[in-house]
């Protein structure tokens, strides 16, 4: 049994960020990654970040990674990092099972906990779904950025949020052909610098499309797509076949809040945030006193606000278990209004109508 | 096969759409009930794909919007261990 002072699950830049925060509070910190690199979902971006200097706008994600884990590193034998770890269960006495590789079971013995997990893609239901070349957009950027493996040679994008702008970006750069990039809704959801780039480039973006249906005998060989109405309802008549090997699901993300759910949070859903998440107060603390959850668990946003709830909720970790940063007010609120300002958009005001929802 | 044979709901045990709304046209509509049934959300994802899509047909079929639904009950382990290592660790405490 490994005893620590905070427990981090999950090294993506919410995790990183708690841990460095923790950390500088003088907190003993235990960071568990699932997989065998640092990062989270940092290390596949290869484009520059928009926002403010602040949260590393104009670096490169990958090179933000790295910045992070540099910080990290200043902390010596205070932070330890599992890689290849996979956090089992989190059980109401407070114990956590973990699973190294597939061949080492232990228990973590925490005083407190930040739950930092991310998020998973959301699926789409059509036939054939299941042929192979047709993947979630985060499993493809993750194939061609992170492993070097080009995915296919002509790919649909179902998607036009920022993800999927972004990855039909870098699939051409990698050299793969983008036929087209269809959303079901009215407008297109990601910012428009990005949707201008893969336009100039020559691909359409069709909005009020969806697929209606997958064909390929081994794989995917074309996807039927048609018209929805203003209530997402298939037009009939309005199909066309598009020739392709793959084709990218990217409709969205949802927050991986299932260990705190088995852990007793209380968890609601709330649409804003984009699936069930928990309820919490304004320093990212569950309803279970000693766990605390920063980033897409607690709402989907952006890697730049994760980062920022990362370091609110790391900081007060740390005070809960009995390190008070001796700038603690000062950077509570300094966090707080950081994130005030990264919700100040459009987009904001949808996420602090979810929050409103889930402050308790 | 019909198209909602051929739309799989649950990956990890091939539960198709088709399968889903025949469960909750006979009356099963919460995921855990589904669950005990069908076996999605017991596999390697533990309903990560599925229980979206699953949430939204019980939405549409019982006229309740998702919040209104309950999310199916997580317990440990999150993913699969083999029992031996737990036996294992569970030795490694009484040394």
């Amino acid at each position: 049994m490994i005893k620590t002072e905070l427990l981090i699950i999950g090294a993506g830049p919410a995790g990183l960020c708690a841990a460095i925060s923790a950390a500088e509070a003088g907190t003993e910190v235990l960071v568990v990654e699932r997989s065998p690199r640092i990062g989270g979902q940092l290390i596949k971006q290869t484009h520059m970040f928009f926002g403010s200097e602040r949260q590393y706008a104009s670096t490169r994600g990958i090179d933000i990674a790295g910045i992070l884990m540099d910080k990290l590193t200043k902390y010596g034998d205070r932070v330890r990092i599992l890689t290849e770890t996979t956090v089992l269960g989190i059980y109401e006495d407070g114990m956590v099972t973990a699973l190294h590789r597939e061949d080492d079971y232990f228990k973590i013995r925490p005083n407190a906990i930040v739950v930092a997990t991310g998020a998973s893609e959301k699926a789409l239901a059509f036939p054939n779904n299941d042929l192979p070349g047709i993947y979630g957009a985060g499993a493809v950027q993750t194939l061609m950025n992170v492993y070097g493996v080009k995915p296919g040679d002509r790919v649909l994008m179902v998607g036009a949020g920022n993800i999927g702008l972004i990855v039909s970006y870098q699939l051409m750069q990698a050299g793969v052909e983008v036929a087209a990039i269809l959303d079901a809704a009215p407008k297109i959801g990601g910012y428009l610098v990005h949707a201008a780039k893969v336009r100039r480039m020559g691909v359409p973006i069709m909005t009020s499309h969806t697929v209606k249906a997958a064909m390929g005998k081994d794989s995917l060989e074309q996807v039927v797509i048609c018209m929805v109405d203003d209530r997402f309802r298939p037009i009939e008549g309005t199909e066309q076949t598009i020739d392709c090997d793959v084709c990218c699901i990217s409709v969205g993300l949802t927050p991986l809040g299932e260990l705190l759910a088995m852990a007793g949070c209380e968890m609601k859903y709330i649409p804003q945030l984009s699936g069930t998440v928990p309820m919490r107060n304004a320093d990212y603390q569950t309803t279970v006193p000693n766990i605390f959850a920063a980033g897409d668990v607690t709402g989907i946003e952006e890697a730049s606000s994760a980062m920022v709830e990362g370091y609110l909720a790391g900081l007060c970790a740390a005070k809960h278990t009995g390190h008070t940063h001796t700038e603690y007010e000062n950077k509570r609120a300094d966090y707080i209004a950081q994130l005030s300002q990264l919700r100040g958009g459009p987009v904001g005001k949808r996420i602090l109508d979810g929050i409103a929802q889930q402050l308790n | 096969m019909n198209d909602l044979d051929n739309t799989i709901i649950c990956r990890c045990s091939d539960v198709t759409l088709g399968d889903i709304r025949r469960l909750i046209a006979e009356g099963y509509t919460s995921f855990d009930e589904i669950k005990r049934i069908t076996r999605c959300g017991m596999g390697p994802c533990q309903g990560k794909t599925c229980q979206q899509l699953i949430q939204r047909e019980i939405a549409m079929a019982t006229g309740q919007p998702i919040a209104a639904l309950r999310d199916q009950t997580t317990r440990p382990p999150a993913t699969g261990v083999r029992l031996e290592l737990v036996a294992k660790e569970a030795y490694r405490d009484e040394d």
